[in-house]
């Protein structure tokens, strides 16, 4: 498939940002937030709200009809892209009322408690439909299994848990030996969904082949005689985007170092290293991490082959 | 509305046959003709007489070979919208653009209310839609809903462009609902066939297998039994003649 920077920018980014909205309202409803550093409210939480709107904004880019987009959220009966606009507004409600109890009244308790907790419900929720859209295309087995939705919702996670530290950091907080303890966590749980739906990819393919395509298995083994047109259409520059396999094992190297072994040993760092090491750590965590989680997205796209490429003499899909 | 119909008054559909087509193109080509000015107009092109040139169709003609026990076989395949009876691409269209008529289950683009995400591509298996890159919107074969209907054509033509200009007779029109109408009946008695039936998407679309191809027929005018020298065989009467023009 085709990978479109707008939708790339859009899930890395939004998913980030869901993230850390999510873990700013868990912390909020359990009471952990530090309501008294004003510099740690407004930077997470612009930072979150600026990269879900960014994200939001640039996912309308690559559409035929920008000016139309307020359509997307009729169909949410049928849709999971309707149903991630329509969380992803619905959204927008909870998370501003938090913002606004923590920013200006400087609380996070009572009614600003339950949108906090209603602001991280709706993040969930949000990156869930995300996941749905690719989830539910029957035709690209390497979106349409049981470890897409897994790495949406934990790198969507543990990419807004790195940017949680950063902006910590950043803002004078001391983050503790047991946020880097969860970091670590994360970080090896999204890891191991991401190892997972790599070799998952690797080993098993769609069950279509080019003989069901065209309904000529009794004949024998089909193969393309002749083309139906002599130079490239939409379907093979959306559909028939392949990447060569050196390319994509290098990128999954790249990928794996940026996103997870340097931040690993980072947050090794972080928690052994003395106080202003340790934070710069965290910090440098994110920025891999961010490098990182973009690549994987590209390659999200890139290694997706979709079923009508059959048509055209794939192999196999 | 994007939600399918529970079930629709007709199932109207193509019967394409593939023992019979010929790969001639003049389907695709009357389709894009016709539907250039019809009910989804235009369909546009980039650079058509330039080096690269690309454009929307509707129906693309494939050729294949098919290798197996009986030797190999040529098979030119029209490849189409389907009207599927599950049709996921109507089912993920966020704006309600896309929809599935339930009066005759032809699947449709409104092309007002596309945003152009390009989604209902991606979860078509068949490669039935083709965005078009001026409009900034999704097209997808209409089945002539502007032909079918239309009552300024004479009766004879109210029937799908490809399937008026098809000089084989490769094509055929009709209610696939109705197990009585001429293509339900030509499908069972042919064994028609669902396109990547595993795919579950119901299409409505059939398609006739080639024929078992006749292997006498083939043996006359190939093996290599039969083209043998003439004097290896027995009979006086070949010798002499072989006698003779060997002069």
């Amino acid at each position: 498939m085709h990978p479109a920077f707008s939708v790339i920018f859009f899930t890395t980014a939004s998913g980030a940002g869901y993230g850390l909205l999510f873990l700013l309202g868990v912390l909020a409803v359990t009471g952990q937030l530090p309501s008294h550093n004003a510099a740690f409210a407004w930077g997470s939480m612009l930072l979150s709200l600026g990269l879900i709107s960014a994200g939001l904004l640039s996912s309308t880019f690559h559409l035929g009809h920008p000016e139309r987009a307020w359509r997307a959220v009729t169909q949410w009966k049928s849709s999971w892209l309707a149903r991630e606009g329509v969380a992803a507004l619905f959204t927008y409600v909870p998370a501003a009322v938090f913002a606004w109890g923590w920013l200006f009244e400087q609380r996070t308790d009572g009614p600003y408690a339950v949108a906090a907790g209603l602001a991280a419900a709706g993040a969930v929720v949000t990156v869930f439909c995300t996941g749905s859209i690719y989830n539910s295309l029957k035709t690209i087995h390497q979106w349409h299994n049981a470890w897409t939705m897994p790495n949406y919702l934990l790198l969507g996670l543990y990419t807004g848990s790195l940017l949680l530290g950063a902006v910590a950091v950043l803002t004078g907080l001391e983050t503790g030996r047991g946020f880097s303890l969860y970091l670590l966590g994360v970080l090896l749980l999204a890891w191991a969904a991401k190892a997972v739906y790599w070799h998952f990819i690797a080993t098993t393919h769609h069950p279509a082949t080019i003989e069901s395509a065209t309904g000529l298995k009794h004949l024998g083994k089909v193969s393309v005689l002749e083309p139906p047109h002599s130079s490239e259409n939409y379907l093979l520059k959306e559909m028939g985007f392949q990447i060569a396999r050196k390319h994509a094992d290098k990128l999954r190297k790249i990928s794996t170092l940026s996103l997870f072994v340097t931040p690993l040993l980072l947050v090794v760092a972080s928690l052994y290293a003395p106080m202003p090491v340790s934070g710069m750590a965290l910090v440098l965590a994110a920025l891999f991490a961010a490098l990182g989680v973009v690549v994987e997205r590209w390659l999200f796209f890139a290694e997706a082959r979709h079923v009508v490429t059959l048509y055209y003499g794939a192999s196999e899909v | 509305m994007t939600m399918l119909p529970q079930k629709t008054g007709k199932k109207l559909g193509l019967v394409i046959d593939l023992d019979i087509c010929v790969g001639c193109q003049a389907c695709a080509v009357n389709c894009k003709e016709w539907n250039t000015g019809g009910h989804m107009a235009p369909l546009t092109d980039q650079d058509p007489y330039g080096p690269a040139p690309n454009g929307v169709w509707f129906n693309r003609v494939h050729s294949y070979e098919a290798r197996g026990a009986c030797g190999s076989q040529t098979v030119h395949f029209p490849r189409s919208c389907l009207h599927c009876q599950d049709a996921a691409c109507v089912t993920v269209c966020p704006t309600g653009a896309s929809f599935k008529r339930e009066e005759d289950g032809i699947v449709l683009v409104n092309e007002d209310k596309c945003i152009g995400c390009k989604l209902c591509s991606w979860a078509c298996p068949y490669g039935a839609r083709e965005f078009d890159e001026v409009e900034g919107v999704m097209k997808k074969c209409t089945l002539c809903v502007d032909r079918v209907y239309n009552e300024n054509l004479d009766p004879e033509d109210r029937v799908p462009a490809c399937v008026s200009t098809c000089p084989a007779g490769a094509r055929h029109f009709g209610d696939l609902g109705d197990p009585e109408s001429d293509v339900s009946r030509l499908v069972a008695e042919r064994g028609g066939m669902d396109l990547m039936a595993e795919m579950g998407y119901r299409p409505t679309n059939k398609y006739l297998p080639p024929r078992p191809r006749k292997r006498d027929a083939a043996d006359v005018g190939a093996a290599s039994n039969q083209l043998n020298p003439v004097q290896d065989q027995s009979s006086a009467f070949l010798k002499w003649v072989d006698k003779v023009l060997s002069r």
